[in-house]
């Protein structure tokens, strides 16, 4: 009864942990431009598919690793560049498009490229399971709440202690401020659009070797990545992590104890459930907007 | 200028008749009416999303949901319980008018990417229960819906029919019903905006604050317009699965939404006729784009992607605002 509980709560908290990546992607792109990135759930699938093609020509692991993450960044860059600093005064729902299109377009790239089988990718550690309590966990959890934990410090210290991610911070706040006090705010889009790509792209790499990969991958991950973000509160970094979790573990939950058929359907009702009592999510800014 | 205004609606209303009902003279093969048919109906469907994105100006990511009700309502209940097309199609319209009011409630008070959010949730749930409830909708394998009738008189595309004295094939019955339903569709859309009810939704569309000051209940037409959008939907789902004769839970699914508020945004929100256009574009498209095989998707992609980012305001406002332009210039010139 008890090692149920926990392992359907490992599941959760794994599958939430990539949530919460894939949200805190949304959330930097969101902040520093207001544009909700419907391709983000493509960074994710680069990262695992470059990664799984890469080791199959023979390249090391890690240096597959880190190539992918840069083809990933570069995507980025070129999205932010080519699709969305273009249409700058495009209203939200054209900008969702547009961001729908690229999506597709990289999605046919990817399918043109390398085809439309699923790709398995092994574990980071051996196949060896550890036992807890009754419950099994895979030692590949261990790698996605573990680098998930990295990046997420590293995104802080990021955010509070660097120059760099104060002027996105400022950028987000106030644009013409940010350019005011002599911050580039055209070079801080290209980063925000940047470090989002490589955020996806290593949730990609350290949850394929669990969900396998495939082309068409991206569209539920980057789905679920935006429901979390809209649970936590679009904008809050906080909420983004909250949401991710919380997301996993409810949806794990539903599909352990309810029907697995409708474990998504449990997340879309849960978003709806928050957004009915809490319009901005649970950690979204109390926003007063001047008419 | 409001003369002016209902004028340009009229021939709007006048030249989509001439190209409905000319179109049959220059297509014969039954696919051609088959696809016509098709686009006629969904393009439907788009004019009524169209109220809800382009004039009061709220998104919805959820609309193939109420397209899916439509359809599954009439074909369950025409197939199972013997019901009869009409009184299915009606009912189910208004169970998803009281879907969409219990619903539209809460969310719109929403806004921007959380109405959207919410909208894709709502959609998302009903494709999913499409999917699971397979002893009533057979699941991911679809489900046979009967032909379409009224009163005992049957639409079939494989009947045949006497019109005016003309003997027509059945895909050509059903294409002009398609039409001439579309055709009430898009006048009854311009006459809602025209109305009073269509100005209090264009001045939520450019303030809402500014439409609550001056007395408008911004909620209470935001539901109107979010309940009349479903009903469309609803209406045109059901005919398209009496049409086709065959559902699957991809008329209720995330890619037709999407592809529902794409023809609106790519055709020119806010213009009947445009985002007509916007569903001929994007049915078209794979079409052309099929002989092309793996580059089908990567093409499709950069289409969509270049014409919003050179286009924001869709295909047919830049159009007119070019001609309008030329003819400014020319006759500037003439001066």
């Amino acid at each position: 009864m008890f090692s149920e509980f926990l392992q359907y709560l490992f599941t959760g908290i794994t599958i939430g942990a990539t949530y919460a990546l894939i949200a805190l992607g949304f959330t930097l792109i969101y902040n520093a431009s207001h544009v909700i990135n419907f391709a983000q759930g493509e960074f994710l699938m680069i990262g695992g598919m470059a990664t799984v093609s890469l080791t199959a020509m023979g390249v090391p692991m890690l240096l597959a690793i880190v190539l992918a993450v840069v083809l990933a960044g570069v995507l980025g860059v070129a999205l932010q560049r080519l699709a969305i600093a273009p249409a700058k005064n495009a209203d939200v729902v054209t900008l969702i498009i547009i961001t729908i299109g690229a999506s597709i377009f990289i999605r046919g790239l990817a399918q043109l490229v390398w085809g439309k089988e699923y790709h398995v990718m092994p574990n980071f550690s051996g196949d060896e399971p550890i036992q807890i309590f009754g419950a099994v966990l895979n030692s590949q959890s261990l790698w996605v709440l573990g680098v998930g934990s990295v990046l997420v410090a590293v995104l802080v210290y990021f955010f509070t202690r660097t120059l760099t991610g104060k002027a996105i911070l400022a950028t987000s706040m106030n644009k013409d401020a940010a350019r005011l006090v002599g911050i580039r705010t055209q070079v801080v889009l290209m980063l925000a659009f940047m470090v989002s790509a490589l955020l996806g792209s290593v949730a990609g790499i350290v949850v394929a070797p669990i969900t396998f990969t495939s082309y068409d991958i991206g569209i539920i991950l980057g789905l679920k990545g935006f429901v979390a973000a809209a649970i936590g509160g679009l904008g809050s970094g906080m909420g983004a992590v909250v949401g991710g979790l919380a997301l996993g573990v409810v949806e794990a939950m539903a599909a352990g104890y309810l029907s697995s058929d409708y474990k998504d359907a449990v997340a879309f009702s849960m978003i709806l459930l928050v957004l009915f009592f809490m319009p901005r999510g649970l950690f979204g800014a109390k926003v007063v907007e001047r008419v | 200028m409001m003369a002016q205004f209902s004028q340009f609606r009229l021939k709007g209303l006048v030249f989509l008749a001439i190209v409905v009902f000319a179109l049959p003279l220059f297509i014969s093969n039954p696919f051609h009416y088959s696809l016509a048919t098709q686009i006629a109906l969904i393009a439907g469907a788009v004019v009524g999303l169209n109220l809800l994105v382009g004039f009061a100006g709220q998104i919805s990511l959820g609309h193939a949901g109420f397209f899916g009700i439509g359809a599954y309502f009439s074909g369950i209940m025409t197939s199972n319980y013997g019901w009869s097309a009409i009184p299915a199609l009606i009912v189910g319209a208004v169970g998803v008018a009281v879907i969409a009011w219990v619903v539209g409630r809460p969310i719109l008070r929403l806004k921007g990417h959380y109405l959207s959010m919410a909208t894709l949730a709502v959609g998302f749930i009903i494709a999913i229960i499409l999917n699971n409830e397979r002893e009533l909708t057979g699941g991911p394998d679809g489900m046979p819906v009967p032909s379409f009738d009224v009163f005992g008189w049957e639409l079939s595309v494989f009947g045949q029919y006497s019109l005016f004295g003309m003997e027509i094939s059945g895909d050509l019955a059903w294409y002009l019903f398609a039409g001439v339903v579309l055709l009430a569709a898009v006048w009854l859309a311009q006459n809602l905006i025209d109305s009073p009810i269509g100005r209090a939704l264009r001045s939520v569309h450019g303030s809402e604050v500014a439409a609550s000051v001056v007395g408008v209940n911004t909620a209470k037409y935001k539901s109107l317009v979010f309940v009349i959008s479903a009903v469309y939907a609803s209406v045109m789902g059901a005919l398209y699965g009496h049409f086709q004769g065959f559902i699957t839970p991809s008329v209720a699914s995330f890619d037709f939404s999407i592809l529902l508020i794409t023809m609106v945004v790519l055709g020119g929100m806010g213009s009947t006729i445009g985002v007509i256009i916007g569903a001929v574009v994007l049915e078209l498209l794979p079409q052309l784009l099929a002989d092309f095989q793996e580059m089908e998707m990567v093409l499709f992609g950069l289409i969509l992607m270049l014409t919003m980012i050179f286009m924001p305001k869709g295909l047919l406002p830049t159009a007119a605002n070019f001609l309008a332009k030329r003819r400014a210039k020319s006759a500037g010139g003439d001066a």
